[in-house]
């Protein structure tokens, strides 16, 4: 109002002269860009930098690690997309309330925090056809993504799947894609091994443990439908306690799964299992899985040293009776309580041949084993042979806990949990214990 | 090599735990020895029941297991923490502003006084500085107790 005429053009004038300068600024960028990143590929190898003590991670000859980012949350698992954005599922919502994060790559590989959306907490997240899927501990979202990988509507997700059941224990609903439009959900069992008191001394298995017709197993649903439920998936396998780590193997086209094996055989069943055998068994199995398969928990567990299927002491076993031969036998079958929580197929280029269409497995470490040390805690390769797994395992990064000390003592500063892998074939490996997210380079060409 | 390792290093400090005990319990045994007993033998029922989940050093399994050390269960009112192990433990609730996912089954097939041992030892060990519990506290609260339907894993 007391505006006066001459102020009000000054004012104007002062505008469009910034206006000037920002346009002059957006041309300088437009210009520099392309130039700097022409520079860039003119580069040979890649800019990505390895921290100076490998982010702590103990690694192969010729490999090097890098701390991407902390996110200071439970990073579940993650997906990178070749843009170098970083979708980052955490166990709960952050403080901000979002569920999923959303990080982007600089060129030299630390990453920055762009954005979050989700309101709930899980544990998976998929980036496939354009859609990124991620589920709560009871459904599954997707989101329909850009031609760059970004989410278009993140407050819009649709419900393709709902109403799956969710215990306290081994609540988390991991999930694998196949080629074909379908999705296998993991829904673990509420129990330990479906005993009339969970985890129990001396308390015997439900008979014919009914659980088994809702969870203990894998659900095969649609990619595309939405709002199904129990009734519209099918079991497409059955007798699986829990899985977290879940991939699908593009060279024969099949599931394979990483079964959390059962707990606690000496606190129920102490004349039965000294302290020693109870933390070196069960084994944690890998399975190949086709539909209608039965792997046999809560009846049986695999027993790695005796290499038998061993009838559960809560069904009449004593450490020694095998099982029926009719359940599944593992793929693989890994020591005791290790918690594998990652499985990811390597595809990539960037690591040698060996590695190409192997296995990595992140083993987030024991607690069951005390008063034994406690185990794992690194991420493990194991080799594969036209969609079969060939050869011994070996302990790929280690090193997340910080010392074997507390390693032993089960008091880890990280512990490894899912497994991605970038356009440029590097591994990323999150922490669900203080949020770091590792990437993992190989450095000798 | 580095799991013989592992062992021998756990082996040691296992050892020089229960030299701590040993010394601790003889430097005790003379004004309490009840107290010296009651902490022996809850220590063998804390590593035979207990120890598997809330772990050799009482601090329990991150968002598993909740730790044993100064929560409000162990520095609390001794009923509600009688009440936990005779019934075992699987609320939805948080401890002390953390979720744990396992579930504790009962323990009422344990005598009062081991109840009372393994409660005293906990109330004393791993920095806690409670006060003991009695065997006539367990058998007051378990005369009282109204057992739970069962345990809910939901
Ligand atoms: C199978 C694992 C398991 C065993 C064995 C076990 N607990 Fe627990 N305990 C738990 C879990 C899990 C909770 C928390 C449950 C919840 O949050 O609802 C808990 C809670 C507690 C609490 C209350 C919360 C706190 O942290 O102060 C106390 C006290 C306790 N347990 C003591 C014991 C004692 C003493 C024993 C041995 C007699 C024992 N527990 C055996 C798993 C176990």
């Amino acid at each position: 109002m007391t505006l006066s005429w001459l102020t009000r053009i000054k004012k104007n004038y002062n505008q469009i002269n910034s206006m000037k300068s920002t346009l002059f600024k957006w041309v300088m960028i437009l210009t520099i860009l392309p130039v700097s990143l022409m520079l860039y590929a003119l580069k040979p190898g890649s800019e990505v930098v390895p921290d100076t003590d490998n982010g702590g991670l103990k690694l192969p000859a010729g490999f090097g690690a890098l701390k991407v980012a902390e996110t200071g949350a439970r990073a579940r698992h993650l997906v990178v997309t070749p843009q170098g954005d970083i979708y980052v599922k955490l166990a709960k919502p952050n403080k901000e309330g979002k569920g999923i994060l959303v990080l982007h790559e600089a060129p030299n590989g630390k990453a920055e925090l762009k954005s979050g959306f989700g309101t709930y907490g899980g544990t998976e997240v998929y980036l496939k056809n354009g859609y990124l899927y991620a589920s709560s501990n009871t459904e599954v979202f997707r989101y329909k993504v850009n031609d760059k990988n970004e989410v278009i509507n993140p407050d819009q997700p649709e419900k393709i799947i709902t109403g799956l059941k969710a215990g306290r224990q081994h609540e988390t609903k991991s999930f694998a894609l196949d080629n074909d439009g379908n999705i296998y959900v993991n829904i673990g069992a509420w129990f330990n091994s479906c005993q009339e008191k969970d985890r129990g001394l001396h308390s015997p298995g439900i008979a014919g443990c009914p659980i088994l017709d809702s969870m203990g197993g894998v659900w095969q649903f649609k990619t595309d439908k939405l709002n199904q439920t129990y009734g519209d998936g099918v079991r497409y396998a059955t007798g699986l306690r829990n899985m977290v780590g879940m991939d699908w193997n593009q060279q024969n086209n099949q599931l394979f799964v990483m079964q959390h094996g059962r707990d606690n055989l000496n606190s129920s069943w102490p004349e039965l299992y000294t302290t020693k055998q109870s933390a070196e068994l069960p084994a944690e199995c890998m399975y190949a899985l086709k539909k209608g398969d039965n792997a046999g928990w809560p009846y049986m567990y695999y027993d790695q040293i005796q290499h038998k299927k061993i009838l559960a002491p809560e069904y009449g076993g004593d450490g020694k009776k095998e099982a029926d031969a009719k359940f599944l036998d593992p793929a693989v079958a890994y020591p005791g309580h290790m918690a594998p929580n990652g499985l990811l197929f390597y595809t990539g280029n960037q690591f040698p041949a060996k590695y190409k269409n192997g296995a990595f497995i992140a083993f987030h470490g024991s607690w069951n084993r005390a008063p034994e040390p406690q185990a794992g805690y690194f991420v493990v390769f194991q080799p594969f042979k036209n969609g079969k797994p060939d050869g011994a395992w070996e302990v790929f990064a280690d090193g997340f806990s910080g010392s074997p000390e507390k390693t032993a003592a089960g008091r880890a500063d990280h512990r490894p949990c899912g497994l991605a892998q970038g356009a440029d074939g590097s591994l990323y490996v999150t922490d669900d214990s203080k949020g770091t997210i590792y990437r993992i380079i190989y450095l000798k060409k | 090599m580095a799991k013989y390792l592992l062992t021998l290093l756990f082996a040691f400090s296992c050892f020089q735990l229960m030299a701590q005990v040993k010394n601790r319990a003889k430097s005790k045994a003379k004004p309490v020895a009840g107290l010296a007993v009651s902490m022996a033998n809850g220590k063998a029922i804390y590593i035979n029941h207990c120890l598997t989940c809330h772990q050799a050093d009482g601090g329990g399994v991150p968002n598993m297991n909740p730790p044993l050390i100064k929560t409000s269960y162990v520095t609390g009112d001794h009923t509600q923490l009688i009440k936990v192990v005779l019934n075992g433990f699987s609320e939805n609730i948080d401890i002390d502003g953390e979720s744990y996912s396992n579930v504790m089954p009962a323990h009422d097939f344990l005598k009062d006084r081991e109840i009372a041992d393994v409660l005293t030892y906990v109330r004393k060990s791993f920095g806690n500085k409670g006060g003991a519990i009695t065997a006539a506290q367990v058998k007051a609260v378990r005369a009282k107790n109204i057992k739970k339907a069962a345990i809910k894993n939901i």
